[in-house]
């Protein structure tokens, strides 16, 4: 019935799988971060024309399914002679820079409306006690709404941040050996779908488990400010 | 006009919220040690007065010297009157404390984070020095037992008081208070004025906007009381609570006094 004597043989296989898929979350949840700092900063404007191109972003990339924006990057750059001929191919022709370039924009237009929410909810009267005691903008910025800003949006990030290790399973389809990759290649030497699946699957589980973990740890360092203490 | 050791003259100030206009030509001027009480009844304009001497609110028209010096002003594209230099309006900003009523803390920052913020990021003053100073004046306002707490597992009195303490860790030459106890629970109010209390001994230069007619009549030098933007009366406390001279002011003494004795009943 089950076949599990193949799964044991090729764990190195997975084990190579999950590393790629470490490698690009991360480099995506980073690279996507600090594109989306300045794209909520803008998103936030009062100025209607700094507004409009941010939100675009913001809209662009969640009104698109990951995968389509995977492929446009991956299949559709190559269609163009302009780019096959540049520079710039060396990174577009590779499927794991497609993958990590399609990630980072898409992580970054989730994080930058977590971002946008949570700077505008900065309770007014902080605001208005920095200005009173003679802030300029930027030290508004960095001392009083971004710190409070990052605080307030840790529970919504984390749950961006398993969206993104679970969305990453798409690299997979483009020749990528990540998890998903593994476990399509297993299944294809073997044909045991339902073992190699699920094999990726509990990997999966347990790198969510951890991320679930690290939050918490990071509600409690740095969300605790705003709990009521229970002594 | 002479104003070189005024505090604070207010001149001529008119503020429209669109085209209604709250604010309809108050003069007011302030000597150091002055404590002035504003008090009037909600919507009056005492708190957007208070808040127009800090550039918080933006006048109409009007001009405001600080210690003899103008608030530049200018009118934008829109024909809106702002400041003309922010780095003036900053600089002026941090000589003058304000405490807001619904005190304002940053949240994510604990009680003595809280003191040594700005003269840290703001007067570039040396961290050590800072807290030194800021350990002071949590003693002096009597909450230096809850330097590393956070503001939200604070009562409100103790959430005000570190407030001020945080406006007194500027050093400013003028103290303003918009309403720094009307948030408050009835049990806490005492706590509060009591601190202003003391400021007030020090000879510290005050504007304190306030329902409490106790504190107007025991520690203010000066009461000026408004009625839909203008100034009603204006007098020290032992004239204007024994003869005043207008028949609103009169009312709003003694329904205030009335729900005093309520609450202390």
């Amino acid at each position: 019935m089950m076949d599990y004597e193949v799964i044991f043989s090729n764990i190195p296989l997975y084990f190579e799988g999950l590393w790629v898929t470490i490698q690009l979350v991360l480099m995506a949840l980073v690279l996507g971060f600090f594109l989306a700092l300045p794209i909520a900063l803008l998103a936030t404007s009062k100025n209607i024309l700094l507004r409009v191109p941010p939100k675009s972003y913001i809209y662009f990339f969640r009104g698109t399914p990951l995968l389509v924006q995977m492929f446009m990057i991956y299949h559709g750059m190559g269609q163009f002679e302009a780019i096959r001929e540049s520079v710039i191919w060396i990174v577009f022709k590779e499927a794991y820079w497609c993958a990590l370039i399609a990630f980072a924009l898409n992580t970054a237009g989730y994080t930058a409306e977590i971002l946008r929410g949570t700077i505008e909810q900065t309770p007014f009267g902080e605001i208005e006690a920095a200005r009173a005691c003679g802030m300029s903008k930027t030290t508004l910025y960095r001392r009083i709404i971004l710190p409070g800003t990052f605080r307030r949006a840790l529970p919504a990030y984390g749950n961006e941040v398993i969206f993104m290790l679970h969305g990453s399973a798409v690299a997979g389809v483009i020749t990528i050996v990540d998890l998903f990759g593994a476990a399509k290649i297993v299944n294809s030497r073997y044909f045991v779908p339902f073992e190699s699946f699920i094999t990726a699957g509990f990997f999966y589980l347990c790198v969510t488990f951890i991320i679930v973990g690290l939050f918490k740890k990071l509600e409690f360092r740095w969300y605790a400010h705003l709990h009521p203490r229970t002594i | 006009m002479n104003n070189g050791d005024a505090a604070l003259v207010v001149d001529d100030l008119h503020k429209y919220f669109g085209s209604d206009e709250v604010l309809k030509g108050i003069s007011l001027e302030a000597h150091e040690g002055d404590v002035i009480a504003m008090m009037g009844a909600s919507g009056s304009g005492k708190s957007t007065f208070l808040r127009c001497i800090n550039m918080l609110e933006t006048l109409t028209s009007g001009k405001i010297y600080v210690r003899g010096e103008l608030i530049r002003m200018k009118q934008d594209r829109n024909g809106v009157t702002v400041p003309e230099d922010m780095k003036q309006v900053e600089r002026i900003r941090t000589r003058l404390g304000m405490v807001f009523q619904q005190f304002n803390l940053w949240s994510h920052m604990t009680v003595l984070e809280n003191v040594i913020e700005a003269p840290v990021h703001v007067l570039k003053i040396p961290k050590n020095e800072a807290v030194e100073r800021a350990e002071a004046l949590l003693h002096k306002v009597g909450i230096h037992d809850r330097m590393h707490y956070h503001p939200a597992h604070l009562s409100g009195g103790q959430q005000q008081r570190v407030a001020i303490a945080r406006a007194l860790a500027m050093e400013p030459n003028m103290l303003l208070f918009d309403e720094p106890t009307s948030a408050l629970d009835p049990e806490l109010v005492g706590e509060v004025l009591q601190v202003m209390r003391n400021l007030a001994e020090e000879g510290r230069t005050m504007i304190v906007v306030t329902h409490e007619i106790g504190f107007a009549e025991d520690v203010s030098s000066r009461v000026v009381f408004l009625h839909e933007g203008s100034i009603e009366e204006e007098g020290p406390p032992s004239e204007v609570f024994k003869n005043p001279s207008s028949d609103r002011f009169r009312q709003f003494v003694s329904k205030h006094v009335e729900t005093e004795q309520v609450i202390k009943t």
